[in-house]
């Protein structure tokens, strides 16, 4: 896969801005991710040709950290909190049926269509509102697994705003 | 805001500024305030929205002039938010609603009634409460980490030097470091990130390096899932946190300081960066400080989502760019941390508690708390527990209290089966544990740990296997692969809990379970596997019933397990409308709609439990 050029001027300037920081790895791939959405192995190259890291070291981070991810994900991520005050709530149940509507198979797979990534998360801090989930940053207060369908369907006819 | 110079431009500035803040609050600047609740929890429930529709609406009104609007820190009382407090009558409504606005701005704002019907009411008493400070929910606590919350705009220092801030700083550098130091030890604080090592000793070992360079990290990678006291400190009022952590360098003779934060957490991360560049604009960060020697500066590294990086050497290594993989100790951060120079990492809540002992004292600190446990601690409370919230209590404070006075008891009459504390490091209590006064020692004496402060109520219908099973889920997804015993142990150990939640185990897995728990406590190298066996471990010494009911009976006491319960429609609650069968994804339910009671077929059944949500009259049931 070729980068384009301007989203490789993008990320040299990325790079640039955290000149002056002593180990810079850690921002520099936030932003990256912030910005196009995931870490290519393209894309840490460049990294690695600005910064002077080996790729193999920049790898071993996007790899590990849950933030930074290889593939593009979805239109809609939809984030299933599985934060103990959720968990114990019935949260399970609720990124079960998440799965079950949209054929997945587990966490972190993304429908074909590209509209629709499942993350489980660990406690969005919402624990009065347990359970709940986020689709993109709208988060959706005291789930029932019924509320699940009407809610995928509303994105998947476009219902509602990105 | 003119830049604050020496001691005397900060004694003015804090003097004028508490003027006006108590003018706000009295009312005494001819107007009135409003403040709404600008928490996370809150904000996910449409705070914002009230917020621009309450500006909106006094506009309408031509009341901009006449009425101050801002969002403050968490209020605590989470399962009631969002909330909307107004001054100088001190009237707070709670779950105020957007379509909720026009009233309070014409009853309220204008013919000064109170709108009782959004006034807090007791459950068990029916009281009305519309002051804060009168609802029971407070009774019981002491705000020390979380001063400023929900009183100030947390994007406005002067809120803040109105309300204690930096008082505390300007009293550590009227004193030599080893001075403060040794106000800290005096003062009893221990490390409220979890293992509650003394603050004071962390600062000597780091003060008494010879060396050029030394850093203060304040440890805000709060990953525990269910706990949210860092955050809402940060979110509530950051100066009070950057504070103690420029006195904690003025102590050791560090001149930067990094926080390390969630990235999950983007509100608290703009407000400290407001925080820290305001504070930099009026002279309190930067070079010579209120006019001394000592210069500090502060900045921010954002988490990636590694649980492993709340472990204190892994994230050294993570803002070193690294994989947040920990360290073996010795040496020790104090000697060699962040870029190998003397560093001292500290939790938020601990940096939160510093302001407070300078300002006040370690002696009247160390009033509150038991014998070897100072102060307070702040609990995230949640699960199954009527109020959901933040809470901070003194050190001392038994278990029971906290759930039923605080916490309101567990709802719908459901009974108390047991709470965790510590998070997937800690354990869980039961009801012969209600008894006990919360503090370090106590916990960890019972099997569990203070932890940073995650409070889970769990009823009956939760099942301890599956407890354990989760937090092992969870720490086996985050164990970061560097040691072995961690690696391999909890993937071992979530292995045999699976086979028991599936009905499959034997009497031999709890033996084997037993073992490699002890094998992973004891091998592991750092705090993340360390403890990782703790939910496993103390599950299986108080609900040991459980475990064998799973192993001997194939039966979930708490019907949670899938693999050993069944949905049950009674047939005589059924009124045969259909709406179950309707829902079910896989047909598994049959019946003549108006003529035939409806049933499951357990063989189709997924056990999704749609149907049980989906009936109005309470006719399916699990067994």
């Amino acid at each position: 896969m070729a980068i384009q050029n301007i989203a490789k001027e993008r990320i040299i300037e990325i790079c640039n801005l955290y000149k002056n920081e002593p180990t810079p790895l850690m921002m520099i791939l936030s932003d990256i991710q912030k910005e196009f959405g995931y870490i290519p192995l393209e894309v840490q190259e460049i990294v690695s040709e600005q910064i002077g890291l080996p790729v193999a070291e920049i790898y071993g981070v996007v790899t590990f950290y849950s933030f930074f991810s290889l593939k593009p994900k979805g239109k809609y991520v939809i984030g299933v909190c599985l934060g103990t005050a959720c968990y114990v709530k019935g949260s399970q149940a609720i990124i079960d049926k998440v799965l079950e509507v949209l054929k997945l198979k587990k966490a972190g797979d993304s429908t074909e269509d590209g509209l629709f990534t499942v993350d489980a998360l660990r406690c969005i801090g919402a624990c009065a509102l347990a359970p709940t989930m986020k689709i993109n940053d709208r988060v959706f207060p005291k789930l029932k697994v019924s509320d699940i369908p009407g809610i995928i369907k509303d994105y998947q006819e476009g219902k509602v705003e990105a | 805001m003119a830049k604050i110079r020496n001691a005397q431009d900060l004694a003015k500035k804090i003097g004028e500024c508490e003027g006006c803040l108590k003018a706000k609050f009295e009312g005494k600047d001819g107007k009135r305030a409003i403040v709404i609740c600008g928490g996370t929890g809150c904000l996910s429930n449409k705070s914002q929205d009230i917020h621009d529709a309450i500006v909106n609406k006094l506009k309408e009104k031509g009341l901009e002039n006449k009425v101050t609007v801002n969002f403050v820190g968490c209020f605590g009382f989470c399962s009631q938010g969002p909330f909307v407090k107004i001054f100088p009558e001190n009237t707070l409504y709670r779950m105020v609603k957007l379509s909720d606005v026009d009233k309070i701005i014409e009853n309220d704002i204008v013919n000064h009634q109170v709108c009782e019907d959004l006034v807090y009411v007791d459950p068990n008493t029916q009281t009305k409460y519309p002051k804060q400070e009168d609802i029971p929910f407070y009774a019981k606590q002491k705000r020390v980490a979380l001063h400023g919350s929900s009183m100030i705009d947390p994007e406005n220092v002067e809120e803040a030097l109105g309300y204690d801030s930096f008082k505390g700083l300007a009293k550590a550098l009227t004193m030599k470091p080893q001075e403060v130091i040794d106000e800290i030890l005096k003062s009893g604080l221990r490390g409220r990130g979890g293992a509650g090592f003394p603050t004071g000793r962390k600062w000597q070992f780091a003060h008494d390096q010879d060396n050029k360079m030394k850093y203060v990290v304040c440890n805000g990678d709060e990953g525990d899932p269910g706990a949210f006291m860092d955050r809402s400190m940060l979110e509530a009022n950051p100066f009070n946190v950057i504070e103690g952590m420029i006195i904690a360098g003025y102590a050791i003779g560090a001149k930067e300081g990094y926080f390390y934060v969630r990235a999950e957490y983007p509100i608290a991360v703009m407000r400290l960066k407001k925080a820290i560049e305001t504070l930099n604009k009026i002279g309190l960060l930067g070079r010579h400080i209120l006019g001394t020697d000592f210069s500090f500066q502060a900045h921010i590294r954002l988490g990636a989502g590694a649980f492993v990086c709340g472990e204190e050497t892994a994230l050294l290594n993570s803002i070193e760019g690294k994989r947040g993989m920990p360290r073996p100790r010795p040496p020790f951060p104090a000697i060699k941390g962040l870029w190998q120079k003397p560093t001292i990492i500290n939790n938020v809540e601990t940096l939160a508690n510093v302001p407070y002992i300078l300002r006040v004292g370690a002696a009247e600190y160390a009033k509150v708390g038991t014998e070897k446990s100072k102060g307070t601690k702040v609990f995230a409370l949640g699960g199954k527990v009527n109020n959901v919230g933040l809470v901070e209590v003194p050190m001392g404070l038994t278990l029971k209290e906290l759930v039923y006075d605080i916490g309101g008891g567990v709802p719908n009459g459901k009974k108390f089966k047991a709470i965790q504390t510590g998070g997937p490091s800690g354990g869980c209590l039961t009801v012969k544990n209600l008894d006990t006064p919360i503090d370090y020692d106590n916990l960890i004496a019972q099997g569990s740990m203070m932890g940073s402060g995650g409070a889970i109520v769990m009823d009956e219908d939760n099942c301890m296997v599956n407890i354990a099973k989760f937090y092992m889920e969870f720490i086996a997804d985050e164990s970061c692969g560097k040691c072995t015993p961690c690696r391999v142990g909890t993937k071992r150990i979530l292995e045999i809990l699976t086979k028991i939640t599936k009905g499959q185990g034997t009497m031999q897995d709890l033996d084997y379970l037993q073992e490699l728990s002890f094998a992973t406590k004891n091998g592991a190298l750092c705090g993340l596997g360390q403890t990782a066996a703790n939910p496993v471990l103390s599950t299986m010494k108080n609900f040991r019933d459980e475990y064998e009911a799973h192993v001997r009976d194939h039966k979930c006491p708490a019907h949670e397990c899938k693999d050993l319960m069944e949905y049950v429609i009674d047939p005589n609650k059924c009124k045969k409308c259909s709406m179950c069968a309707r829902g079910c994804p896989v047909g598994a339910i049959t019946g003549v709609v108006g003529k035939e009671a409806f049933k499951i077929d357990p063989k189709k059944c997924i056990k999704c439990g749609a149907c049980m949500s989906t009936c109005k009259f309470g006719a399916i049931s699990k067994r």
